[in-house]
């Protein structure tokens, strides 16, 4: 181990750090007399310089460890894991240039500082190998997200927000550290690679703490995808915060947290070279019956998480009237689906997994842009504040169209592929009745689905505008969300260009 | 050259979106022009293929990794679809002429919907046809939802969440195959080599069968079908009943017979004479057959008789594709275009002739109208239109239907006796529309009289005239001489039924 390696791993991390410090100093020491426009403006591109720095100077595959084996590894990079950390910095790219027309704040340095470091906290758990680094770096993005959340001062429900995020995720953050002292004391290592080839032994021997400590982080990383039941804080998380904040919330936070369980799932996968045989390992000894498909007690939790999610995502996603709270419920749903790849992990389905979840942050960071764009003019984020927007703005409309189209999975969009492969992937993994119940379950769910992204799209196309007033959008912004749409639209049709690339990335067991 | 059909299609409709608001009539031309250059390459392919057994069109791979192809193919039974399709859209954008609200939108969902349509037809890799199948979902509820008329939200959205249920079914059926298959490949060629076993088949049948057969107003997943056509502006219910529906039994065809033949074998043991999954559906089609003939009876709005025929006359393709033989698999085809012209026929004529000038649909006041005199054209119209409807011969709707009848006789004399009294009842309400729209005797009261209650209804224009002349003459040629679509037709089912499926 030294420190130059270490140095070489985190680059893209040093990089955004240095950029939030470098915004800092710039909003806060040269434009104290520009305007707003101009200092979010600044702001906002020196953030994405960062980012783009960041991106160019990503590592290729290296490790950082102890002793140079998987064994005491604490971060990875390259592979897979630059895939999902290209992922966050293009996404939090995107997310700061929905800033430059928000104007929910004055303090738009701090804004693009805070942002940078929570996507840094993202960076470091897509790579963590150790449970110590997976915590820190959760931290380091949650912490960054509650302050994100409250970053309106002026509107209440901004504050609240944040309260009820802030409380749930210190709670959630504290039975993950529960769980994180269960499995070290189970284990003897924090080491991932260590945890998981001495959980199954400790499994073996049917330790009950080791359900316990299960159970715990399953808690505490199910509140950071906003899996059902630790899902309580997404609809007001959602609804409060200032919308890019909510882009950030709901996209890169999204990424990262699925990085992380990729990555864990990526260490159960691993020592025994496919799932099949960690399933027929785990499964001679009785708790664990074959039918079930599932390789280790860990993809049973994840699979339960699934199944409730997206059944309960989608059903109260239907009673929404609040376009915000109809996203928080959708993207419930949405972790749901991921999670039920995640139960049934196999190289291609990580590589699914990744495409899903990028092109899902892809697609809902242009939702919120639309929202926010639509609630500057209107004041609300009510359904009844899209009516008739394609006569106000033709524009806007069709990428809302394109967006929850693609949300709610109608081809050629990206979210149909999406689905399409992830499901193909967890079918591919052979497990039997089960897993085929949960794909048909989660099938017939986006059926539901698509009711209550038609009821946005109805007011947006069919009913009569209220109000025919045509609302304004800034060019940055209007940039910003057609080449999300544009995004949308050509990774749908040509499915194969990011596929390639992703499932090259992820290393066939 | 026919995959052009869905590329015109599409880029029309794109253009219809870039169109400046309030050009109609430049929208309404483009339409025109797309659909024509639609039929006429639908028509150029068609006799192209005339003799010819299944041609690739294009194939050309879309996602190496997962063995998708972008593979477009036609044979007999496509081709005659297509046909059907060009001819839909011709005529509905002529019966559409009259569209003044948002017009370029309308066409532009209109073409969209009709690339969609095209592509189910030509695709020969089943992820590929779902594509295409789902992308014709969007349209449709749009085109009801702002150009409809009675509980146009509600029809829609009912619309699309039973075709949205149907086709998450069939996704579901297609993921199993594909999964179960290895993951090799989607072709619909490959699939149904791929061995799949018959325990499988014989849920994934039922699954995918139930998915297209909703869109095919399969009673009883029929409901969407009446609210739907009824809700819809005439062009989306000539449409709908016109090709959207035969997207449903399409599907039946070529993807749930096609790739699960084993789902129809025996169950093995019987219960009150339903001894497998064929029994099943096919009393399913009779009961539809009966059941649409029955309520289009005693309906008291016009279009909601044509809305429950329709269920009755897409009962007889179902009923076809469930006899497993030639010639009634071969009458389900040709009943699919007969019913398809027809269709189109009827609710133009109820729709937009007879609706857009007296706006009531109901008997109740339609008989007081005196059409006949008012409107001799549409009475006339209706007239041609109703006796296809019927089935009588020299139409086409005689040739499909009989030979679906033979066909079932063939598989089960009690399927051909209950569809038989179908047809008998189909004569009944057609007479019953007929005579309380147009020919009522009713004496005309003082307020009904020409010179005083009378507004004017308007002359007939040429679209109207000319999109009759399309679908009539569409239909009597192939009454007169059924052999221009047989010849193509007969072959193509019969490569279907022996033993490689596609």
């Amino acid at each position: 181990m030294n420190y130059s390696e270490l140095f070489r791993v985190t680059l893209p991390e040093t990089v955004l750090e240095v950029a939030a410090l470098l915004v800092l100093v710039v909003d806060l020491a040269f434009l104290r007399k520009a305007d707003l426009k101009t200092r979010a403006s600044v702001a906002a591109l020196l953030g994405i310089v960062g980012c783009v720095a960041a991106l160019w100077l990503m590592p290729a595959q290296t490790m950082f460890s102890v002793d140079g084996t998987v064994s005491t590894a604490l971060l990875v990079a390259g592979g897979w894991v630059a895939v999902a950390q290209i992922g966050i910095l293009v996404l939090t790219g995107l997310t700061l240039a929905l800033l430059v027309d928000a104007g929910f704040t004055r303090h738009v340095g701090e804004y693009v500082a805070i942002v940078l470091m929570s996507a840094t906290g993202g960076l470091i758990i897509a790579g963590a190998q150790d449970l110590l680094v997976i915590f820190v770096g959760l931290e380091l993005l949650s912490l960054g997200l509650y302050i994100l959340t409250a970053f309106a001062k002026q509107s209440g429900k901004s504050a609240e927000a944040a309260m009820k995020y802030y409380l749930f995720g210190g709670m959630s953050a504290a039975f993950l550290l529960f769980g994180f002292s269960y499995l070290y004391g189970l284990t003897g290592s924090t080491n991932l690679h260590q945890v998981v080839l001495g959980s199954i032994t400790s499994y073996g021997s049917g330790s009950p703490l080791f359900y316990v400590a299960l159970v715990l982080v399953a808690a505490g990383l199910g509140f950071k995808v906003a899996a059902v039941p630790f899902h309580l804080w997404a609809p007001d998380a959602y609804e409060g915060a200032p919308a890019p904040a909510a882009a950030f919330i709901a996209s890169v936070s999204k990424v990262a947290s699925f990085a992380l369980l990729i990555g864990i799932g990526t260490v159960i996968l691993h020592p025994f070279g496919n799932a099949r045989v960690v399933q027929f390992v785990a499964g001679h000894r009785g708790p664990m019956p074959k039918y079930l498909g599932l390789q280790h007690p860990w993809s049973m939790l994840l699979a339960v998480l699934a199944a409730v999610s997206m059944i309960l995502g989608n059903l109260a996603a239907l009673a929404q009237v609040s376009v915000r709270r109809l996203l928080a419920y959708s993207a419930i749903a949405h972790a749901g689906y991921m999670l039920l790849a995640l139960a049934y992990l196999s190289s291609r389905g990580a590589a699914a997994l990744l495409y899903y979840v990028l092109t899902y942050g892809l697609t809902t960071i242009g939702a919120f842009g639309v929202v926010g764009v639509v609630e500057r003019s209107t004041g609300s984020d009510r359904m009844d504040a899209f009516l008739g927007l394609n006569k106000r703005n033709p524009l806007l409309a069709a990428v809302l169209l394109v967006l929850f189209l693609s949300l709610a999975g109608i081809p050629p969009l990206v979210g149909f592929w999406a689905k399409f492969n992830l499901f193909a992937a967890v079918l591919g993994v052979g497990g039997g009745v089960v897993p085929f119940t949960l794909v048909a379950l989660a099938v017939a769910f986006s059926a539901v689905s698509l009711y209550y992204y038609l009821q946005v799209l109805k007011r947006a196309y069919v009913m009569p505008a209220t109000d025919a007033t045509p609302i304004k959008m800034d060019a940055v912004t209007m940039a910003a969300l057609l080449l999300i749409a544009a995004g949308v639209v050509v990774f749908g049709c040509f499915p194969a260009l990011l596929q390639n690339w992703i499932a090259s990335s992820y290393p066939a067991l | 050259m026919l995959a052009w059909t869905i590329y015109l299609s599409f880029a029309g409709a794109l253009v219809e979106v870039l169109l400046p608001r309030g050009r109609a009539g430049l929208a309404r031309a483009l339409a025109l022009l797309i659909a024509l250059a639609g039929l006429a390459i639908a028509v150029a392919g068609f006799a192209a293929g005339v003799g010819q057994g299944r041609t690739t069109i294009t194939d050309v791979a879309w996602v190496p990794a997962m063995g998708i192809h972008y593979l477009l193919a036609a044979d007999g039974i496509s081709r005659v679809l297509v046909l059907l399709t060009g001819l839909a859209a011709v005529a509905g954008v002529l019966f559409s002429w009259n569209i003044e609200l948002r017009t370029n939108e309308f066409f532009a969902f209109f073409l969209a919907l009709i690339g969609g349509v095209y592509g189910v037809f030509l695709s020969f890799d089943l992820f590929l046809l779902f594509v295409f199948y789902e992308i014709a979902i969007v349209p449709k509820y749009f085109l009801i939802a702002i150009w409809g008329s009675t509980r146009r939200e509600y029809a829609a959205m009912k619309l699309a969440l039973y075709s949205f249920v149907g086709s998450a079914m069939v996704l579901i059926g297609l993921l199993a195959a594909y999964a179960t298959s290895g993951g090799h490949s989607t072709s619909l060629i490959d699939l149904a080599h791929a061995g799949l076993s018959p325990q499988f088949q014989m849920w994934a049948f039922p699954l995918t069968f139930v998915g297209f057969g909703i869109l095919a107003g399969m009673w009883p997943f029929h409901t969407w079908a009446p609210t739907g056509h009824v809700a819809a502006p005439t062009a989306a219910s000539m449409l709908l009943a016109g090709v959207v529906m035969k997207l449903g039994a399409y599907g039946c065809l070529r993807v749930a017979i096609g790739l699960f033949p084993h789902g129809m074998d025996p169950w093995g043991f019987s219960f009150i004479g339903i001894g497998s999954w064929r029994d099943v559906f096919a009393i399913l089609a009779v009961i539809g057959i009966l059941y649409g003939a029955l309520v289009a009876l005693v309906q008291t709005d016009f279009k909601f008789v044509i809305g429950y025929s329709s269920v009755s006359h897409m009962g007889f393709v179902l009923l076809g594709l469930m006899t497993l033989n030639q010639i009634g698999i071969t009458g389900a085809v040709l009943q699919m275009y007969s019913h398809g012209v027809i269709a189109g026929l009827l609710f133009a004529i109820v729709g937009r002739i007879v609706y857009d000038r007296t706006h009531t649909r109901q008997f109740g006041d339609l008989e007081h109208m005196h059409l006949l005199r008012r409107l001799p054209f549409a009475a006339w119209a209706f007239v041609i239109a109703g006796m296809a409807s019927m089935g009588l011969p020299g139409f086409s709707g005689f040739v499909a239907e009989l030979q679906v009848l033979v066909g079932s006789w063939h598989a089960n004399p009690l399927w051909a006796a209950a569809a038989g009294i179908g047809i008998v009842v189909g004569v009944a309400y057609t007479w019953r529309a007929l005579q309380k729209a147009f020919f009522t005797d009713s004496r005309p009261t003082a307020e009904d009289h020409p010179k005083t209650g009378w507004g004017d209804l308007g002359a007939v224009t040429w679209p109207e005239v000319a999109g009759f002349t399309l679908l009539s003459a569409a239909s009597l040629l192939i009454g007169a001489y059924p052999r221009v679509l047989l010849d193509t037709i007969e072959p193509a089912v019969r490569t279907f039924l022996a033993g490689g499926a596609q």
